[in-house]
């Protein structure tokens, strides 16, 4: 059995952003870039799956600029067996339902059993992704999985829902996304960093999948970017309680112009 | 000139480093207080297989060079690990050197496995209380006696021995006043320290806290001729080959301390505020933080360029006493920076870079002294006579 691993390079959350000079973008050359990490909790369950004994081979399958090959290879140091490397640099003109196609594209031609993805990325957060590559692909998928067994051609799962846990059984090929807690990603071991190096990742074109950067675009124009304010107002408010609320939507209203 | 790290050399920075983090601060500052051996984060590190990073592949380790080894201890230091969290990870790199280059055959197969795994520990045991820097003066000595050898004599500074399952042992094998030259006569051996008439005393210490360092006293020990290492007579020059790397080893120890210690201060000055502003806008706070940041940066660059020059089997004595000199004082400088910018806040434990100035300190004094390196530098690099 063949398992596909979704992956996303995301910067470290740990980073400090800054808008770029054109204010409609994030500065991007001091970021420090990792794997997303619920993309880990998804190959560390597909690497134990396989070293269960119940799979034959994990790949990790990733789009973006050629700096994703530093994450690929965190991938293949954790234990991936090799790497599909979907290279554009016009995917950065992309959005959630384009990634699903560029990988829905890429994917088919490997026809997995088993999908694991991160129930999200921690850069845009969007959780849409691995639904979308799951209905492109016309399989059943699970999210927000806790906990995942595998049974002879069907995968047994609990999902995260609202006030409980969900439990479902589902056959195969299928796709889950996994939720903290479901395992802990090991380190890449020093050996398995050097082994890294020698395993394969194959690169793909958009043409190489049947698509143009035109299919995927994302339709979406970013008018302008902006941090947060951080400053505060300090202002307190005098009078009683009739004044003070008077005073604090005068505020909102001209000051603020929130209201 | 390519100053560039490769795609794995890059890669086992941002490794070592996670799994340091791990171990944060707090740990740190608890483990100074009980002194409890770092076994966890040992451990750790040998789990991921970091132990054996300069041992051979085909004794169990990765075969890597010096400046791999130099880019992990760097790392681990930089995470506010310290000495307490560094030598461990240490003594599974130098003291093996002489065994993976003049071993036998059998000792490389009994030890470097378990070295790479964690499940041997190494000490180390050179320095003598009457012979410090002069080693040839060292007179702990093992007289041949059918199979074995007996050792009587004293060690001091030895580390590591209250975890430590053997330690590497310099010994006379023949009296300082009958060799020819005053650096023949010495043996090596890996002593295991479960022997009969060895008794270790514990040395109380500025810092390292959570690595011993001790004396030694060895009374009529019997060690078996087959850990002798090397060549009987030769062990001094055994033991020269791996000092260069383990200077480098160091020099990276300390500038991963003085990173630890001035991105401490820089949070500092950047988080405090007096007269309505964070410190570090005053050019009395950001001059020495900034100062110390391009020591540091400068002596990196020299342990990396011994390190490769090591690796790549050229000489590097005059690169590995440089960074040593350098790297030992720009760590110092730095912790001693940060400090200052933390102001009475820097004498409380609880802001950390106490414990790392303590630390960093060691290494102007170990492995050698600064002024003994200046005096390699005074006498091989610059042709000016011996001065001592």
């Amino acid at each position: 059995m063949k398992i596909a691993v979704l992956m996303k390079r995301v910067p470290d959350t740990a980073s400090v952003f800054k808008i770029g000079a054109d204010n409609k973008s994030v500065e991007t050359d001091n970021l420090k870039y990792v794997m997303s990490p619920y993309d880990e909790h998804a190959l560390e369950e597909a690497i134990q799956t396989k070293e269960a004994g119940k799979a034959d081979e994990v790949f990790v399958i990733t789009v973006g600029p050629d700096a994703a090959k530093e994450t690929i290879r965190t991938a293949l140091a954790m234990g991936a067996d090799r790497a599909v490397f979907v290279k554009d640099d016009a995917a950065s003109d992309t959005n959630c339902k384009g990634t699903a196609m560029i990988l829905a594209a890429a994917l088919k031609t490997e026809a997995p059993e088993l999908i694991f993805a991160g129930k999200q990325a921690v850069d845009d957060d969007a959780s849409q992704v691995p639904e979308r590559v799951a209905e492109l692909l016309d399989i059943p998928h699970a999210s927000v999985v806790t906990s995942f067994e595998l049974n002879d051609g069907t995968a047994l799962v609990e999902r995260e829902i609202e006030g409980g846990h969900y439990k479902m059984e589902m056959a195969l090929p299928a796709l889950f996304t996994t939720q903290k807690g479901i395992n802990t990603p090991r380190y890449p071991t020093l050996p398995n960093i050097m082994k890294a190096k020698k395993k394969e990742i194959k690169e793909l074109t958009f043409a190489d999948i049947g698509l143009s950067a035109a299919d995927v675009a994302s339709g979406v124009t970013i008018e302008e970017m902006a941090l947060p304010r951080q400053d505060r107002l300090n202002k307190i408010l005098d009078g009683d309680n009739d004044e003070r609320v008077a005073q604090l939507l005068s505020v909102l209203r001209e000051e603020e112009k929130v209201l | 000139m390519d100053f560039g790290l490769s795609e794995e050399q890059e890669m086992i920075r941002t490794q070592v480093r996670q799994i340091a983090d791990a171990f944060d601060l707090e740990y740190w500052r608890e483990r100074d207080k009980t002194k409890e051996y770092p076994q966890d984060f040992l451990d750790a590190f040998a789990k991921a297989g970091w132990l054996g990073i300069a041992i051979p592949e085909a004794y169990g380790g990765a075969g890597l060079g010096t400046l791999e080894a130099c880019l992990l201890l760097h790392e681990i230091c930089a995470s506010g690990a310290g000495t307490s969290g560094a030598s461990p990870v240490h003594f599974s790199i130098f003291p093996p050197m002489p065994i993976i280059k003049y071993g036998s055959d059998e000792q490389k197969q009994n030890y470097l496995p378990k070295i790479a795994s964690g499940e041997m520990n190494l000490g180390f045991s050179i320095t003598e209380p009457d012979a410090g820097t002069d080693t040839t003066r060292i007179s702990t000595f093992a007289a041949r006696d059918g199979d074995d050898y007996v050792i009587t004599g004293k060690k001091v500074w030895s580390s590591n021995l209250q975890h430590a399952d053997r330690t590497l042992i310099l010994v006379r094998t023949e009296p300082y006043e009958a060799v020819e030259r005053k650096t023949l006569g010495m043996s090596l051996f890996l002593m295991d320290l479960k022997s009969e008439g060895i008794t270790i005393r514990e040395i109380e210490k500025l810092g390292r806290h959570c690595v011993d360092s001790n004396e030694l006293f060895m009374d009529s020990v019997r060690v078996p001729a087959t850990d002798l290492i090397g060549e009987e007579g030769r062990g001094f020059y055994h033991l020269l080959s791996g000092l260069n790397p383990e200077r480098l080893l160091v020099a990276a120890e300390a500038v991963g301390i003085g990173h630890a210690g001035l991105d401490l201060g820089i949070r500092y000055a950047k988080e405090r505020i007096v007269f309505n502003r964070p410190i570090g806008q005053n050019q009395g706070i950001q001059f020495p933080l900034a100062d110390a940041y391009t020591k540091l940066e400068v002596a990196f660059l020299m342990v990396m360029k011994g390190a490769w020059l090591y690796d790549n089997d050229m000489p590097c004595g005059e690169e590995a006493n440089i960074a040593k000199i350098r790297a030992a004082e720009a760590g110092f400088e730095a912790c001693d920076a940060s400090l200052q910018t933390h102001g009475g806040m820097g004498y409380a434990k609880e802001y950390h870079i106490e414990r790392l100035w303590r630390e960093v300190r060691l290494f102007k004094i170990a492995p050698i002294s600064q002024e003994m390196a200046l005096n390699y530098v005074g006498e091989h690099v610059l042709g000016l006579p011996k001065s001592y």
